[in-house]
């Protein structure tokens, strides 16, 4: 009984587990596959070809956008972690008149949905003639409220032993913080640059608004352009091939790095 | 010093968040199709609102969308943790599983279903004719469209509810189940009178989340379907979207979006009222 048990829950969770992770399998495959095994079932194609990559790549500039793709996120992630580091430092361990007003403002602009902003901050963009510009993919994204709490709490947690003998020795307030106490809170920086990099890599609404050259597109903007648009002339190989090449980075990082992503993200919902 | 140390923040505050709200609200009371000159009209777009058939459809569709989307993660989601949450054999593997099409951009999940969901071509289809069952129009069918990206969603998020749950069960102490093992109650009992109440509050966290998720439903509408068949997948975002970019009206989509903001917020205020008076 208590076998039979056993290999229920195991079989469960193996069908479950499939569900997941055949279809992105099944989409490789499929993105490799002539046209007519599309639709299949089969894992193995009746041949390998990469014609569809081919002709995607023809189609549209998919090289440059994942430049941009790349390009965009790494300046975020890296103004991200400056930013919210100072403001989060600000935070736990500096004394001034406003502290908590601050502290009290990031939370109700973290409860603000964004609707509210969007369309003026399009406006904004056409104003500050950033339409267009690597300008308007990167300023609005280089500090964000979950990574200044993060920051906050991390350095809340720090002797305050370690911040006087750095003091002592005559190092500025931006050395400490930087130099002396990021080693000891490498936690916090891998979860805000993942959470950081991987909300500005898969942004789209935001990039289907304000760039419009095709050059200065980002990756999962090009391939749903290319996916809803008529370009990729109704061929479901070509459009999977647009997906796989998007899919790729990510899930290769994933394979790599799964437990601090899982961390990381799912901190998002553990904070509040 | 302090104050240089929150100057970005400050900076940005007032550029891109206290600026268009008050923007926003101004923008209101404006028509402008954002090249010509703006035009007052007074209360003319919020009159707007309460006539506009299709917007209050895109809201009655996001609501589809949520009361579909939410319990049938929670179900899944609980399931699965559930089950992960005894003694299993691999099981940073199970959950690595679940988890990884949270992680890849919903662009890339909607271009796969759009293959596995489609009517003559669609895997799932071929699937269903192949065991002599007839075929169903996933994404042509408008009872049926946002069922589908209901649960599409569902495959996408369900692995972050895992992983939260699983967090939720491991803080159930033991001995309760200690306790309802002499008293002989079974599984389901056991999960009925005691898992359930003890991670009430996951479950409302859980609730919320996927809430303010499931309102800014866009990227899988307007890939899949552009709204359609027959607005059946209009989501309110989706409807801002083309308001404001493809018809240029940029003050009433502004209203649209405070509008629905304020809307979006007094649902999630209601649920933390729900969960203060459950915890």
């Amino acid at each position: 009984m208590k076998l039979i048990k056993k290999i229920l829950v195991y079989l469960f969770l193996t069908i479950a587990a499939l569900s997941f992770i055949y279809p992105f399998i099944w989409m490789i495959m499929a993105s490799l596959a002539p046209e007519q095994d599309i639709g299949s079932l089969i894992l193995f194609p009746s041949e390998l070809t990469l014609d569809n990559y081919k002709m995607m790549i023809g189609k549209i500039p998919i090289w440059r956008a994942l430049f941009n793709s790349l390009f965009v996120s790494s300046i975020n992630t890296g103004f991200s972690l400056v930013f919210c580091t100072m403001v989060g430092y600000a935070l736990a361990r500096m004394e001034f008149k406003i502290r908590n007003l601050i502290f009290f403002i990031i939370i109700f602009t973290m409860s603000l949905p964004f609707q509210i902003t969007l369309i003026p901050n399009y406006v904004l963009m056409v104003k500050l003639r950033w339409i267009d510009t690597y300008l308007s993919l990167t300023v609005p994204f280089m500090i964000n409220a979950f990574g200044i709490l993060m920051f906050r709490q991390a350095f809340k947690g720090i002797p305050q032993a370690l911040i006087d003998a750095a003091r002592i020795d005559g190092c500025g307030e931006l050395r400490i913080v930087f130099r002396i106490l990021w080693p000891n809170i490498k936690p916090t920086i891998i979860t805000v640059a993942i959470l950081a990099f991987m909300g500005s890599w898969n942004e789209v609404l935001w990039p289907l608004i304000v760039i419009r050259n095709e050059q200065l597109m980002t990756l999962p903007q090009l391939v749903t352009l290319f996916s809803v648009g008529g370009r990729a002339e109704a061929q479901l190989g070509v459009k999977l091939a647009a997906a796989v090449f998007l899919g790729a980075p990510i899930i290769i990082a994933y394979l790599i790095f799964q437990k601090h992503f899982i961390q990381s993200m799912a901190s998002t919902g553990l904070k509040d | 010093m302090p104050y240089f140390m929150v100057s970005p923040y400050l900076i940005h505050l007032l550029a891109f968040t206290t600026f268009p709200v008050i923007f926003s609200l101004v923008l209101t009371f404006f028509k402008w199709n954002i090249i010509g000159p703006m035009e007052w009209t007074g209360f003319g777009n919020w009159e707007r609102i309460f006539n506009d058939r299709l917007f209050w459809k895109a809201i009655l569709n996001t609501f589809k969308f949520l009361i579909i989307h939410i319990p049938l993660q929670i179900v899944v989601a609980l399931l699965l943790a559930e089950v992960l949450n005894r003694k299993i054999f691999m099981r940073g593997f199970f959950r690595a599983a679940f988890f990884m099409p949270f992680v890849i951009s919903g662009v890339v999940v909607t271009i796969l279903w759009q293959q596995l969901l489609g009517f003559e071509t669609g895997v799932i289809n071929r699937i269903l004719v192949s065991v002599g069952l007839g075929k169903v129009g996933w994404l042509i069918d408008p009872k049926v469209a946002m069922v589908s990206i209901a649960i599409m969603a569902t495959w996408k998020n369900v692995g972050l509810y895992v992983i939260l749950f699983l967090v939720g069960l491991q803080t159930v102490p033991k001995q309760y189940y200690e306790a309802a093992d002499l008293e002989g109650a079974n599984h389901w009992q056991k999960f009925i009178k005691i898992t359930v109440p003890m991670i009430n509050p996951t479950i409302f966290m859980v609730v919320v989340l996927s809430t303010i998720g499931g309102f800014s439903l866009f990227i899988e509408p307007y890939i899949l379907t552009g709204g359609g068949p027959l607005n059946s997948t209009l989501s309110a975002v989706l409807y801002i979207y083309k308001q404001a970019f493809e018809y240029y009206h940029m003050g009433y989509s502004a209203t649209l979006g405070v509008f629905f903001a304020i809307l979006v917020m007094l649902v999630v205020i209601i649920q933390k009222k729900f969960v203060e008076q459950d915890v």
